[in-house]
């Protein structure tokens, strides 16, 4: 590899999921970041009753994206094989996490729930 | 700075690093009105003329090639086994190719290094001041006795090198092998060939394809090669004659392929006293010997002294400059050094040809050097490879140190074999990487 620019970076990420794939999967990720912008800014606080179940949820999203890459590629877990391996395993659980988290705080703030929809707390 | 740039983006380094990573200011384009024929639109040419296009402003650039498809060989491996369909490895080579510049779909009949021209079987004489030759090589198939490409597929023959529809039927014949059970026959040239890795990871992936489907206790697998050893640089001859003895497969040394019986499913080896060897096979990969095209030998361009049998193209190693001819280069497969016919070598030595071409036309010497640099994502089973870099000097030249580690089996090198490979070598052929 010799030297690695945005525009490989992206063509890289298009070759992997398929142009479209990828390009809906960017859409998608920027529409629930914008998400979750609004409600920070429409509620001016973090509800920690919200992030209750957002937590909640890191688990299934880690678990949901080290599947999704191992499909992707024609991997299996028996096929990490070194330090290396396992970092990149780490990061793609912590993504799968994170994003998750992002996701169902923000349907849980747009969409609301009888348990959170009561007035923030203190 | 570009391991850096890599690591910290593996790491989750981010967008900081993204922008930091644009590329650096590009000089302003040389003026010349330069006649460049370039011969050949596979990697090395598609990428030396798109990068030729952005340094030079009105040079007039032709390039030869007859072929409208162009093939993305690293996937053949992939095709091979199974792993992907045949049109993973296809596309159109006008698409590749830049405007502004010619190109002469037309196959090359000779060139004059005295008289500065170069012959096309259509008739046409085309003039030029600077020549670039990146035909490419020759597979030699007709050089297995009894063995022709209509074959592949039937009969336990495999042929991956031939390309993507034989790669494809090489597939159907290696899966009813996996099926049926037998014997497989891996073989490899005697001569230079492309990605000396390639029969190895074909090896390799076969039989990690039949423990899977469960036929291990069914299957029998020799390695057969004319040379002595598993691979060129012997540190990495070692961890492969390990890898393969852990797997089972069977090696065997000074065997060279002759000839085939295709109904009898008999291979015949030569070995370097002359004595043959019969043997029996349920499947067969057939790698042939690689040469020049008959042009650059019958134009007076091959090596006099060394690989008098093949006719690659005598070049300084370390500029890729014509020794006798200083306004013709060769890049790619058909250059007449001692190490790297892969598409990797093409992504180093371009930028070197360019800088001296570029350099010349400027009346100035060029500066870089290529170093014999390749490198080789040896699979070694579905899921897993060893990045393999070296150089001409057999040294490893990882470009990951203490991070991907040269000679041990990982699931990151799997993913940039799979899955980063065909991105970087597209934005190479676009002169971007």
């Amino acid at each position: 590899m010799k030297d690695l620019t945005f525009s490989t970076l992206v063509a890289v990420f298009e070759e992997v999921f398929g142009r479209g794939l990828f390009w809906m999967m960017v859409a998608a990720a920027a529409l629930i970041t914008l998400g979750y912008l609004y409600v920070l800014l429409r509620d001016r606080a973090v509800s920690w009753k919200k992030f209750l179940l957002a937590q909640l949820s890191m688990p299934v999203g880690a678990v949901l994206a080290v599947w999704f890459v191992m499909v992707m590629t024609e991997s299996h877990l028996s096929d990490l094989g070194g330090p290396v391996d396992i970092i990149v395993f780490l990061a793609v659980a912590a993504v799968g996490a994170v994003g998750m988290a992002i996701l169902v705080y923000t349907l849980e703030s747009l969409l609301g729930s009888t348990r959170t929809k009561r007035a923030p707390e203190g | 700075m570009e391991r850096r740039q890599f690591l910290s983006l593996a790491l989750g380094g981010g967008a900081a690093t993204l922008a930091a990573a644009g590329r650096p200011a590009e000089a302003a384009p040389v003026r010349t009105s330069a006649r460049i024929v370039i011969i050949g639109a596979g990697a090395a040419g598609t990428a030396l003329a798109n990068r030729l296009t952005r340094r030079l402003d009105g040079a007039q650039i032709t390039i030869i090639d007859p072929r409208q498809q162009h093939l993305y060989q690293p996937g053949l491996s992939l095709v091979a086994a199974g792993l992907k369909p045949s049109s993973y490895v296809v596309s159109d080579t006008a698409q590749w190719l830049p405007s502004g510049v010619t190109w002469l779909p037309e196959r090359v009949a000779a060139v004059d290094a005295e008289a500065k021209t170069v012959a096309t079987e259509g008739g046409q004489m085309l003039p030029y001041d600077w020549l670039v030759v990146a035909s490419g090589l020759l597979l030699d198939h007709d050089a297995i006795e009894g063995f022709s490409l209509d074959m592949v597929g039937e009969n336990g023959l495999g042929a991956l090198y031939a390309g993507p529809e034989h790669a494809a039927r090489t597939w159907a014949a290696a899966s009813k092998f996996i099926e049926e059970g037998g014997t497989a026959l891996f073989t490899r040239p005697a001569t230079e060939m492309k990605c000396a890795g390639a029969p190895l990871k074909h090896a390799f992936l076969i039989d990690d394809i039949a423990r899977r489907a469960g036929s291990a206790s069914k299957t029998n697998m020799v390695y057969l090669a004319p040379q002595g050893v598993l691979f060129s640089v012997p540190i990495v001859a070692e961890k492969v004659r390990m890898l393969i003895g852990e797997r089972g497969i069977d090696t065997q040394f000074n065997q060279t392929l002759k000839s085939i019986d295709a109904g009898a499913r008999r291979a015949t080896f030569t070995s370097e006293t002359g004595g043959e060897t019969e043997m029996d096979y349920d499947y067969l990969q057939v790698i042939p010997p690689q040469r020049a095209p008959d042009f650059v030998r019958q134009s007076g361009l091959s090596w006099a002294d060394r690989w008098v049998d093949q006719g690659w193209i005598e070049v300084d190693p370390a500029t890729l400059r014509h020794r006798r001819y200083p306004e013709i280069f060769a890049v790619g497969d058909i250059a007449g050094v001692p190490k790297g016919k892969t598409a990797a070598s093409v992504k180093w030595q371009v930028p070197v040809v360019e800088d001296h071409l570029v350099g010349a036309i400027e009346g100035r010497e060029g500066s870089q050097t290529y170093n014999g640099y390749t490198s080789c994502p040896l699979i070694t089973r579905v899921g897993r490879a060893m990045l393999v870099e070296f150089d001409y000097q057999n040294n490893l030249t990882p470009s990951f140190p203490g991070i991907i580690a040269p000679l041990e089996e990982l699931w990151i090198s799997w993913l940039m074999k799979e899955v980063a490979l065909k991105a970087t070598y597209n934005a190479m052929l676009r002169g971007r990487a």
